[in-house]
């Protein structure tokens, strides 16, 4: 009955209960005699802390502590955050102490914690204590930060450039020198955030019986949450446990440690008593990392047929006032703007800032939005410069299936050589030419100008790289009760990791899927966890599922061969029975395997059967898995109102062999969104000296029901030959190529008055005013 | 602080308690009652996510202080739930992938059951209106659309799609 798991719409396991009200998100857990907490925080961009005057805040009625970085534990009080992700390019790897010790780089950095009888009152308290600043100037933007005399974002360091490496490959200057054309973009994109509907949480609870000191978060990697924590209390991780239980949404801001992680427990271990802390969304606005502010200068030589010759410029990212996630994001946007195109020479130079905005790390894309844009701006720019249709320059310059794998030239960001494993590009951006109506839309548009309507359509290209390692690990356990309990460092924040690994271990082991008992995000289930990211959970946890589940099977069968006295090859597994197909057909079911697999107290084991039926597999991938795809997206403009309407969305998306199609093109519309808020709606706008101006949803706009569009999804699978599941990442491919597609609709759109864009997002009041400096408006009334 | 005695009655059931006058309906639902299915997303009145029906209308519980529900009527997702299983248009919800997170859901739940029961038979167009009140950031809004669209058929009598 194997195939009946995997590649199936399998309805996900995680529903009923989040259906029903009984999830468990971190705020739904109930400890007695808990505690709350609230942060008092920085309301300068950049100032010198004088003073700290909690004294006021104590006297409160139910107030029970008011701790600054010099009441923390050492080394908390002073080490700062462990940066895991090290880069021979960061000059100066600046991270951020838990309690801000004598000088704050961001609005809302942390200062102190106030622990009260509830919210309420902690929220009182904390506007009661008393910090005295000396403001400093501050580095708003990181143009302006890399001027000369321009303000420090730290101010004992010299200098706002935090790193700057090359990424290249080829004789670029060759290649531009001989060029029948040269076209130059400068581009820029703006920050927004994850913005998960549940905002960060933190609960931490000291058991001193055990001296298991218990910490729930809203976090996409406890296992990294529990050794970062065990770095800064000096404490011995065995003696810590974190725990990601329901999680509403992640995108990448939950990946890393933030202060809070460590700030409650240490709370919670001083006061001898849980302590909870949920942010509040003008917390998340301030404190949550953020992403995407980069300024690119970009130019591309071709032939005079249109075949790229060459690709080169700088790039300028904002890293904001610290780096917790290193340059991973400058660099995998360098190394990502080849894509699915042939490029012989590129070379790109990156310069990180510093500035005093809350640190950029990953959001939902991680950098490939950006360096998509760039590619696929170019790319546009060549069709329009060579009268060329926007999908030929892109047919003429695609690496072709049979060039895979394809070696690009550079090392990504796993260390290894960037080479495509599979793809399939021509045949990607032909499924979503089909899937869009591409060919009939000359006469769409025509047909709509005539009755005064201005429709464009856009097209983006991407190759991504996923599934990133280091390793992700998978226990299988077959149970005396005869359930399979599942245990893995994956962590589920909407994602349907449950549901997938439950495929793959039912597949494999033969037991009912709703048998498996999973524990996802759980360090005390499973001793080494990486956590979600990079689209990588599927690829890395999948084929850990995989490969367990065959040891499990595999002693499974060997314990019932032995039990039932038949040959191993004449064993079914079957619903959570193994079933001998010879004789008179006798079964035995697992969990009467699991207690023979346990053994008889004092008897030896027979010969060649290993304790217990359970396997833990930690798979390692060699290298990135690369997914890709195409989208086509056709906008409507509104000329007075610079309104852009999505009208329809296509998207033909290869993440390899499909698990879960049902899950698969939940993340592809998911990302979609995301990548229609990027491109139209999200802003997270600062003034000049970093204060933050969009901090509720009133002001920074999410997409809504009424602006995302169904999307046609095409699934162009080529299955990935490095991993055993010839898997590839998908949760971020919806994303990634949305906001060139859209600009480059909206740009088809006004093609009439000529007018183009560089920026995302891209908001009404810019298309106004270039249609204005193009002269539209004259132009309409004439 | 100021406290006041207040009656709410939730999910069919009469709930006094004396509260101080800031506490909000939602922080009351999910602390004092332990009513954790609804949920704060924003506590600013956009996201939607703490949406509950006060005396049959959809309100945001985090705008609303509990006092200012003294005498309503108040359900909750935990009130649209039938014993031992789903409501119909939960069940649609699991059946087209209604749901990622699962954090904006019960907000999701409240108001289309509101739509549903007023507009048995909503087009495509008037849902996603209806839902212009409760953000996701997980699904891109298509199975929510999608599940409302076959749960109204189901509750018509339809076989559902």
């Amino acid at each position: 009955m194997g195939a009946k798991h995997f590649g199936a719409s399998v309805k996900r396991l995680e529903d009923p209960a989040l259906l029903a009200g009984r999830g468990r998100f971190v705020d739904d857990i109930k400890l007695p005699g808990i505690l709350h907490a609230c942060f008092v925080r920085s309301p300068h961009a950049h100032a010198l802390i004088r003073a700290i005057d909690g004294g006021p805040a104590m006297e409160m009625p139910g107030v029970h502590a008011v701790l600054a970085t010099a009441d923390l534990p050492e080394p908390m009080d002073r080490m700062p955050i462990p940066m895991l992700t090290p880069n021979p390019a960061i000059a100066v790897a600046r991270t951020q102490t838990v309690l801000a010790r004598d000088e704050v780089c961001y609005v809302g950095q942390p200062i102190a914690v106030v622990v009260a009888d509830s919210r309420y009152i902690a929220e009182d308290a904390a506007a009661a204590v008393i910090v005295e600043y000396d403001v400093l100037a501050a580095v708003g933007d990181c143009r302006a930060g890399i001027a000369d005399g321009a303000p420090r974002a730290h101010s004992d360091l010299d200098t706002n450039i935090i790193a700057r490496f090359p990424s290249a490959y080829g004789d670029v200057d060759a290649a531009f020198a001989g060029a029948a054309h040269v076209f130059q973009e400068v581009l820029w994109q703006h920050r927004g955030g994850g913005m998960a509907m549940e905002t960060r949480a933190v609960l931490a609870s000291h058991d001193p019986a055990s001296d298991m000191l218990t910490v729930w978060s809203g976090t996409q990697t406890p296992h990294l949450g529990r050794g970062t924590l065990g770095d800064l209390l000096a404490r011995n991780i065995e003696s810590i446990r974190m725990i990601a239980p329901d999680v509403g949404g992640g995108f990448g801001p939950k990946a890393i440690f933030y202060p809070e992680e460590a700030a409650i427990p240490a709370a919670a271990l001083k006061l001898g008593r849980p302590v909870k802390w949920i942010e509040d969304r003008r917390e998340h606005f301030l404190c949550a990392t953020q992403e995407r502010d980069q300024y690119w200068d970009t130019a591309i030589a071709v032939d005079a047929d249109g075949k790229i010759l060459g690709v080169r410029g700088t790039m300028l990212h904002d890293s904001g006032a610290f780096v917790p996630w290193g340059v991973i994001m400058p660099y995998i946007a360098a190394v990502t703007v080849p894509g699915p195109y042939v490029v012989p020479a590129y070379s790109l130079e990156t310069v990180v800032v510093l500035t005093n905005k809350v640190a950029t790390t990953p959001v939902r894309g991680a950098g490939r939005p950006q360096a998509v844009f760039a590619m696929e701006r170019l790319m546009d720019r060549v069709a329009r410069e060579l009268s060329l249709d926007r999908a030929e320059v892109r047919r003429r310059n695609f690496i072709q299936p049979e060039q895979m794998p394809y070696p690009v030239g550079l090392l990504f960001r796993d260390g290894k050589p960037l080479v495509y494993d599979s793809g399939d590009y021509p045949k990607a951006q032909q499924a979503a030419l089909d899937l869009a109506g591409y060919d009939g839309f000359r006469e769409r548009q025509r047909a709509a100008r005539d009755q005064g309507r201005l429709i464009g359509i856009g097209i983006g290209n991407y190759v991504e790289g996923t599934g990133l390692g280091p390793f992700e690990g998978v226990t299988v356990r077959v149970l005396p009760s005869g359930k399979v309990a599942v245990a893995t460092g994956a962590t589920n924040q909407g994602q349907g990791t449950r549901t997938t690994l439950s495929q793959i271990v039912a597949e494999q082991v033969g037991c009912r899927i709703e048998d498996i008992v999973m524990t996802t995000g759980d360090t005390g289930a499973i001793a080494q966890g990486v956590g979600a990211f990079a689209s990588r959970q599927a690829v890395n946890a999948g084929c850990s599922a995989q490969i367990a589940g065959q040891a499990v099977r595999q002693r499974i069968v060997a314990l019932a061969a032995r039990a039932l006295g038949v040959d191993g090859a004449d064993i079914d597994l079957e619903d959570g029975n193994a079933v001998a197909t010879t004789g008179n057909k006798p079964m035995i079911p697992f969990g009467e395997l699991a207690r023979l697999a346990q053994g008889i107290p004092g008897v030896s084991l027979p010969a060649g059967q290993a304790a217990g039926l359970e396997h833990t597999a930690y798979y390692a991938p060699t290298q990135a898995a690369y997914c890709s795809g195409t989208h086509v997206v056709e906008v409507e403009v509104d000329h007075m109102t610079g309104g852009v309407k999505v009208i329809s969305y296509a998207v033909a998306h290869d993440s390899g062999r499909v698990i879960n199609p049902l899950i698969v093109d939940g993340q592809v519309q998911g990302g979609v969104a995301h990548g229609i808020g990027n491109a139209l709606l999200e802003w997270m706008q600062y003034d000049a000296n970093a204060q933050p101006l969009t901090t509720t949803f009133a002001d920074y706009l999410l997409p809504m029901a009424t602006d995302v569009p169904t999307c046609a999804i095409a699934h162009v699978e080529t299955v990935n030959p490095l991993n055993p599941l010839g898997v590839k990442g998908a949760g971020e491919g919806g994303t990634i190529p949305a906001p060139a597609a859209i600009i480059s609709a909206i740009e088809d759109a006004l093609s009439p008055f000529n007018v183009h864009f560089a920026e995302t997002p891209l908001m009404p009041e810019r298309i106004v005013a270039a249609l204005r400096a193009a002269g539209a408006y004259e132009k309409m009334l004439a | 602080m100021a406290k006041q005695a207040t009656r709410i009655t939730v999910n069919g059931k009469s709930h006094a308690r004396v509260v101080e006058s800031r506490l909000t309906l939602a922080d009351f639902l999910r602390h004092e009652l332990g009513l954790t299915g609804t949920h704060l997303g924003c506590e600013h009145g956009v996201c939607g996510a703490c949406t509950v029906l006060v005396d049959g209308r959809s309100a945001r519980s985090c705008l609303m202080f509990a006092v200012q529900a003294n005498g309503c009527e108040v359900t909750t997702v935990e009130g649209l739930t039938p014993d031992g299983g789903l409501s119909a248009l939960q069940q649609a919800f699991m059946d087209n992938h209604g749901l990622q997170c699962g954090f904006c859901t019960p907000g999701m739940l409240i108001t289309l059951t509101e739509l549903l029961r007023d507009n048995a038979d909503p087009t495509e167009q008037e849902i996603r209106e209806a839902l212009t009140g409760n953000l996701c950031r997980c699904t891109g809004y298509a199975g929510i659309v999608k599940a409302a669209l076959d749960a109204a058929q189901r509750l018509r009598g339809g076989s559902g799609a």
